[in-house]
């Protein structure tokens, strides 16, 4: 099978590639990349003329549910989901139930993962730090890593007590994968459903201060300096925590970040609807920390954008918002609301979008280097800066609809997605 | 005069002429609460549920009085009994009960914003009983007529509420209002129990309560919760009474006037000693009297408003 995708904006911030171009893919490998490539009958030929094509993006934080909640999400729509939303690889945490803490199950969704679509969407797994996510004994980490797992996290809870961390990052060094840590002292977080502000002040709700993910990014930071090993920052949400990173880089530790799209697009102002899509755990914090998040984009502290795609039914967020539960899907409004908030509000260059959304995800975890060039598998986000398009929740491919943004306009898409053979045009 | 509202779902954001024109129906209500026949036929032929999924004494039957006293046909449910327990939502339960043809809906609930959701999926009018430590409207209107009865007016006053602010309903309601209607606002309490950034909603913060009594016209007091003892919001009740209790020896030793309302009900000997609660600086029984007609009016006024 040949595709040839004609009149693409090629760019590769590591190749230093900006370039407009034509690809001709045979087989899922690029035959030849150049200008006025011409077809025939045999090809399918797709014109692209105003898009991008960077090496295929990677979500590495989302939850897909399965096993054990596939009311919510199943492999196969989360997959379909990610390849609707631009990306060509994903990263499932390993919440689900029984959670992922045997080789059995890590392979089993790598498997799973390729007869959707012919694995159109990469999975790559991350694994439980801790038997039962319960913080207390290690999961078997060599045996999950050589199964497959790319990382280890027990997210949705913290590792909290300081001794398993401890043990935690210097097992997993030796697997050279990283410990992804859910930052959160759930002591000061306890019963708390918004951040602490002026606006769970006015609306009379139980608070998350900014200190319970900060405390425990404090005293991870000393671990690691400690032992040097490997530790990533799921969902980064506060000001203080960017500066803590930030600190923590200046002094070459072995720190690296992630930020979700809602926490730099949205504030704690938007709980005032008390829409139980604003409900997220961490919380929408405030305006400051947005632009600090922002400010932590920019300057390179924080890598990388993932979207914590937290899929819950329907009828789960139809009710209070203190019994909601926490969370939102996202990875069909990532790369609309970071081409919105941060390419076009000047925040970001498409370079360091690119870079945030595929290059440093894959260098964190330590996956293969994807490059657009002849003889190379062809692995490929194609998106469009200037489209302006209307968020609707009933285009989506994922199982639940749990968005806040339904309605909202935004600027730039994903096109399509090209991997492993496969051609998938986004229906957003 | 119609409300601006469809629903009175809290104070924050309610206009001044809103809430005066609640306050001044309440006092043709009030007079009808003096009469031997305490009835009139206003909301005949409308029906209310009163939605409790919290347990309330006197709230339930201040407004269940209201609602009976403008001769509304009421149907109580209360959550204990209810089918909430079997894992029926907010919304199904609601939305069932509609079906049954109501027109207005009294909620009480633990969760802050349940009234906002509910007004979201039902057409019912929806008055808020109180929803977690969000807002208490009609609590915060009826200190506002009690006031505006002794002082005559709710400018320039001083009214300082003490206690337990983070989880209380009241407080946020009665800020709203006071500060929508001119008056000064404070809190006093342990700085474990106010919400921090209070002072952005234009209050003063003591925590001293001699300091607190030096300053206010009126005192507010809220009750204090045992159970908040857990979650370390404060060591003791005992230390509690010695420091922000009010006592009659503290107030005859500040020298002032003031004058006490409690939202009830009350711990005795912990927020307030008797000797105060039922003594000349208290309000709190003309606040449970009043309670009424200020729920009477709210009701008619939402009631009849097409």
């Amino acid at each position: 099978m040949q595709y040839l995708l004609k009149n693409l904006h090629l760019i590769d911030p590591q190749e230093k590639i900006d370039t407009l171009a034509d690809i001709l893919i045979t087989d899922g490998v690029i035959e030849k990349i150049g200008t006025r490539i011409s077809g025939n009958k045999n090809i399918k030929e797709i014109d692209l003329e105003g898009s991008f094509a960077a090496p295929g993006f990677i979500d590495m934080h989302v939850h897909f549910r399965e096993p054990g909640f596939e009311y919510k999400e199943t492999i196969e729509t989360g997959i379909h989901s990610a390849a609707n939303g631009g990306f060509t690889a994903v990263c499932p945490m390993p919440n689900t139930n029984p959670p992922v803490e045997n080789e059995a199950l890590v392979r089993w969704l790598i498997d799973q993962s390729k007869q959707i679509h012919d694995g159109i969407v990469d999975l790559y797994p991350i694994a439980a730090v801790t038997k039962g996510r319960e913080g207390k004994e290690l999961a078997p980490m060599l045996e999950l890593a050589e199964a497959g797992a790319v990382g280890f996290s027990d997210d949705g809870s913290p590792v909290e007590n300081a001794e398993v961390l401890r043990r935690a990052l210097e097992y997993a060094k030796m697997t050279s994968r990283l410990i992804i840590q859910h930052a959160e002292d759930l002591n000061l977080s306890k019963g708390g459903v918004m951040n602490e502000g002026f606006v769970s002040t006015s609306l009379g709700m139980q608070p998350i201060p900014a200190a319970s993910e900060e405390s425990v990014i404090a005293r991870d930071l000393k671990l690691v300096e400690y032992l040097m090993a490997p530790y990533h920052i799921a969902h980064i949400s506060t000001s203080g925590s960017v500066d803590l990173v930030r600190n923590a880089k200046s002094k070459k530790l072995p720190v690296t970040c992630e930020v979700t799209p809602h926490h730099f697009t949205m504030s704690d102002e938007m709980v005032r609807s008390f829409d139980t899509n604003t409900k997220m755990n961490p919380p929408l914090r405030s305006k400051d920390d947005l632009e600090a998040l922002k400010e932590g984009l920019k300057d390179g502290t924080i890598d990388v954008i993932a979207s914590d795609h937290a899929p819950h039914s329907f009828d789960e967020k139809q009710v209070e918002f203190l019994f909601a539960p926490f969370g939102i899907i996202g990875l069909e409004t990532a790369i609309g609301l970071a081409l919105t908030e941060l390419f076009h509000k000047k925040i970001l260059t498409i370079q360091q979008i690119i870079e945030k959304f595929s290059i440093n995800p894959r260098k964190i975890l330590n996956l293969p280097k994807i490059k657009i060039a002849e003889g190379e598998r062809a692995n490929i986000t194609i998106f469009n800066l200037d489209i302006e398009w209307i968020v609707d929740i009933e285009k989506f491919k994922s199982k639940s609809k749990n968005s806040p943004f339904h309605g909202k306009k935004l600027k730039g898409k994903p096109v399509a997605v090209f991997n492993n053979g496969q051609l998938v045009v986004s229906d957003l | 005069m119609p409300l601006n509202c469809k629903h009175l779902l809290g104070l924050e954001g309610m206009q001044k002429e809103d809430i005066n024109s609640i306050l001044d129906t309440a006092t043709s209500f009030r007079e009808v609460l003096d009469r031997p026949i305490k009835k009139v036929p206003t909301l005949q032929g409308k029906t209310i549920v009163n939605l409790f999924f919290e347990s309330s004494t006197r709230t339930r039957i201040s407004f269940e009085l209201a609602e009976r006293r403008l001769s509304a046909d009421v149907v109580n449910f209360s959550a204990d009994s209810s089918s909430v327990k079997k894992g029926e939502t907010l919304k199904d339960t609601a939305r069932n009960i509609e079906a049954m043809k109501i027109d207005m809906v009294v909620i009480r609930h633990s969760a802050p914003g349940a009234p906002h959701f509910l007004s979201n999926v039902i057409n019912s009018v929806i008055i808020n009983a109180g929803d977690g430590s969000h807002e208490h409207p009609t609590q915060a209107l009826l200190d506002m007529y009690t006031i505006r009865e002794k002082f005559g007016k709710l400018d320039n006053l001083k009214i300082c509420i003490v206690g337990d602010i983070s989880h209380s309903r009241v407080a946020l309601s009665n800020i709203y209002g006071l500060k929508t209607m001119g008056a000064e606002v404070a809190v006093c309490g342990p700085a474990t129990l106010i919400p921090r950034y209070i002072e952005k909603l234009g209050v003063t913060v003591f925590h001293k309560i001699d300091d607190a009594i030096q300053w206010a016209d009126i005192l507010n007091v809220l009750r204090i919760q045992l159970e908040r003892q857990d979650r370390v919001f404060f060591p003791s009740l005992q230390e509690y009474r010695k420091y922000f209790g009010i006592t009659k020896e503290r107030l005859l030793k500040s020298g002032r006037d003031v004058t006490i309302m409690h939202p009830g009900p009350i711990n005795r000997d912990v927020e307030l000693s008797a000797d105060v609660a039922d003594s000349k600086y208290s309000l709190i029984l003309q606040q449970v009297l009043n309670g009424v007609a200020v729920r009477m009016a709210v009701l008619y006024l939402l009631g009849t408003r097409s």
